[in-house]
């Protein structure tokens, strides 16, 4: 065996160029397999952190009945929505929270000085920041005094700082949100963007004025934490009994976990990393086919040799092992080139270009070398048969 | 098969045994009979000849007594083995262990040495790498070209190509050396030279040859001819002035 490998690369290396431009399908289809499912990869890498970094063992509670399972009408949907009893009635029974925290979202102009600007705000418990991981640089966040009070207090995120003050130091300052003014009690440290939405362009006001504000007496949401990542599962059993108690028992909310999250967008990347690993087999498919024409010519050519091994001692498997072994050796040195040139260029874009995303997993490496191997494999059992098949006497007479 | 088997034979000793060998080939619908019933017993450490001309039958002949072709119809007994019993892995054996053969046209494998062409039936043998170069280089020597060892074909005369064919003939030390118009494409004091060759080849190592060939001045050097017209023989025995 050993042997047959030895002189499919003395074969290769007998004839270079042709060797060379047999491999460069398969290395290009191996380069685009490792690139595009790197791509994938690094997206997956990529939405992981993120999710992750929404906060730890993080919960949302939402209102009305999500069906995840069949469909059909909402069983008993009443929709019923979250009150700030419900976080109450959370907070004093609960005992495997960390923290809790209602929410109420709305949109709205924040006006300083005749600038204005369009952005999101966001009603608020003082949990908030460390549920979230979202702190202040200066200033203090909300406290529960100003929940309890209803204060009309505003912590501001860089961006508005940036658009309404300028150079302008905004603590104590009073800026009109919709028709309410609001002083400025915190003002939010830098932060990146998440999944797209820019978590610096947002303004935080307590959860009971943000009701006034918005003129309603419901919470868009809660955000609860476990205590750890074991309690989780519990905290959320113990979260919907509390919550279920105060609704006669009926299930009028959702539970969602951040390991939800990540299974809903790991599946996504998931399809996404397949379908661009179906696209780079199809140059894979392409490389193979151009191994195996690349074969048969050969096959044609080396006629009389074959004739001759035969006539010196080989059997059809050793002529079959011969071409087959030549064909999986150029592939696979053309997929581990290929593997070569991708994990470089991956490598390359890591460290000049840190902000795409990118990977390269071992299993990326498996699944490159491996496929170049079937493909030799593949695309080199119709000429091996072809020149096992040979009758000796015609081989021997070809001209 | 054992390597064993063949240290049997004795010189003198029947090496190939043909009785009523036919052998017929379908072009189409029409039988085309290349060889029709032919007799001889070739004995270990003969030197042959077989003559004829075109078309009667001499390279069928020659691809059946090297056991590249089988008989379609009669009995052909190569060291006491039936022919047309044997399966190709053990075909391949036989050529290997008991056939060198040499081709009017060399066919020496391009692009790769002479020392590795010649030790290619060795390998086959299962003979290791060392000992392939070994034995590859003691045949060169034995046929003159022990300084071309590390050349490649294209950089040889046709003389010198020729003698490497040789060389991995006997590299495996075969019984029977099978050639085929070896000196057809040669110039004659080459081909003088060679024929030179294949005399002292069976007086020193006691090796049957059996030639094929046109070349008067081959055929008349060896020891006996065999004549065949249309498939069967017409004449065997000591080679004949004129003829
Ligand atoms: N593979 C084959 N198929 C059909 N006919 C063949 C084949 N090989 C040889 N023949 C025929 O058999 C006859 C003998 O051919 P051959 O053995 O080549 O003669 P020679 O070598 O003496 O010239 C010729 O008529 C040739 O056409
Ligand atoms: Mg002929």
């Amino acid at each position: 065996m050993f042997e047959h490998i030895l002189s499919a690369f003395l074969a290769l290396k007998a004839n270079k160029i042709r060797a060379a431009l047999t491999m460069l399908g398969v290395v290009i289809g191996v380069l685009a397999v490792t690139l595009l499912v790197g791509v994938g990869d690094g997206a997956r890498i990529y939405l992981d952190e993120q999710i992750s970094g929404l906060g730890t063992n993080l919960m949302t509670i939402v209102p009305g009945r999500r069906e995840t399972r069949g469909f059909g009408p909402p069983a008993g949907n009443t929709a019923r929505p979250l009150v700030m009893e419900d976080v109450e009635a959370l907070e004093r029974q609960g005992s495997l929270l960390r923290g809790i925290s209602p929410m109420v979202m709305g949109g709205g102009a924040v006006r300083y000085k005749g600038r204005t600007r369009d952005t999101m705000v966001l009603g608020v418990g003082p949990a908030f920041s460390d549920l979230r991981n979202m702190h202040v640089e200066r200033g203090s966040f909300v406290r529960s005094e100003d929940v309890d009070s209803r204060r009309r207090v505003c912590v501001l995120g860089r961006t508005i700082v940036k658009e309404l003050f300028g150079d302008e130091n905004p603590l104590g300052q009073t800026v009109r949100l919709a028709d309410g003014r609001f002083r400025v009690v915190g003002l939010m440290e830098e932060r990146g963007t998440s999944l797209g939405f820019d978590l610096n362009d947002l303004v935080f006001i307590p959860v009971t004025s943000a009701m006034d504000l918005f003129n309603q007496d419901h919470l868009s949401q809660v955000l609860a934490s476990a205590r750890s990542k074991e309690d989780a599962p519990a905290a959320a059993e113990e979260i919907e009994q509390i919550l279920a108690r105060r609704r006669n028992g009926e299930k009028t909310f959702t539970i969602q976990s951040q390991d939800d999250l990540l299974k809903t967008f790991g599946a996504l990347t998931a399809a996404m990393t397949l379908m661009l690993l179906a696209i780079a087999s199809i140059s894979l498919v392409v490389g193979g086919i151009g191994i195996m024409n690349i074969m048969l010519v050969s096959v044609r050519e080396r006629t009389r040799e074959i004739g001759v091994r035969r006539a010196v001692g080989a059997t059809k498997s050793d002529i079959l092992w011969q071409f087959l072994l030549e064909s999986v050796v150029i592939s696979s040195t053309g997929g581990a080139v290929g593997l070569g040139l991708g994990a470089s260029i991956v490598l390359l874009l890591k460290r000049f270009a840190p902000s795409v995303p990118v990977a390269l997993s071992p299993w990326i490496a498996a699944v490159a070398f491996g496929s170049s191997f079937v493909v030799g494999v593949f695309s080199g059992v119709v000429p091996a048969r072809r020149a096992a098949e040979l009758d000796p006497v015609d081989a021997l007479r070809y001209e | 098969m054992s390597a064993e088997d063949a240290d049997s034979i004795a010189i003198g000793e029947p090496l190939m045994e043909l009785t009523d060998l036919h052998r017929t080939f379908m072009m189409g619908d029409e039988e085309v009979r290349a060889l029709r019933g032919v007799n001889f017993t070739i004995t270990k450490g003969e030197y042959v000849c077989i003559i004829g001309p075109s078309g009667s039958g001499k390279s069928t002949m020659m691809y059946v007594l090297g056991c590249l072709d089988t008989p379609s119809q009669g009995s052909y007994r190569l060291a006491g083995y039936e022919v047309a019993e044997l399966d190709d892995p053990e075909l391949a054996a036989l050529r290997n262990r008991y056939i060198g053969f040499v081709f009017q046209a060399f066919n020496l494998i391009p692009r790769t040495t002479t020392v590795d062409n010649v030790a290619l039936p060795l390998r086959y043998a299962g003979v290791g790498v060392r000992e392939r170069r070994k034995r590859a280089e003691e045949a060169l020597t034995r046929v003159g070209l022990g300084h071309r060892l590390d050349h490649t074909p294209d950089r040889l005369s046709g003389g010198e190509r020729q003698r490497v064919a040789i060389a991995r003939a006997i590299v495996t030390k075969p019984e029977l050396l099978l050639c085929d118009e070896p000196t057809g494409n040669l110039d004659s004091r080459v081909g003088a030279e060679i024929t030179k060759l294949f005399e002292d080849l069976n007086s020193e190592l006691g090796v049957t040859v059996v030639i094929v060939t046109h070349d008067p001045n081959l055929a008349k050097r060896a020891k006996r001819n065999i004549k065949l017209v249309d498939g069967q023989v017409v004449y065997d025995g000591p080679p004949q002035e004129g003829r």
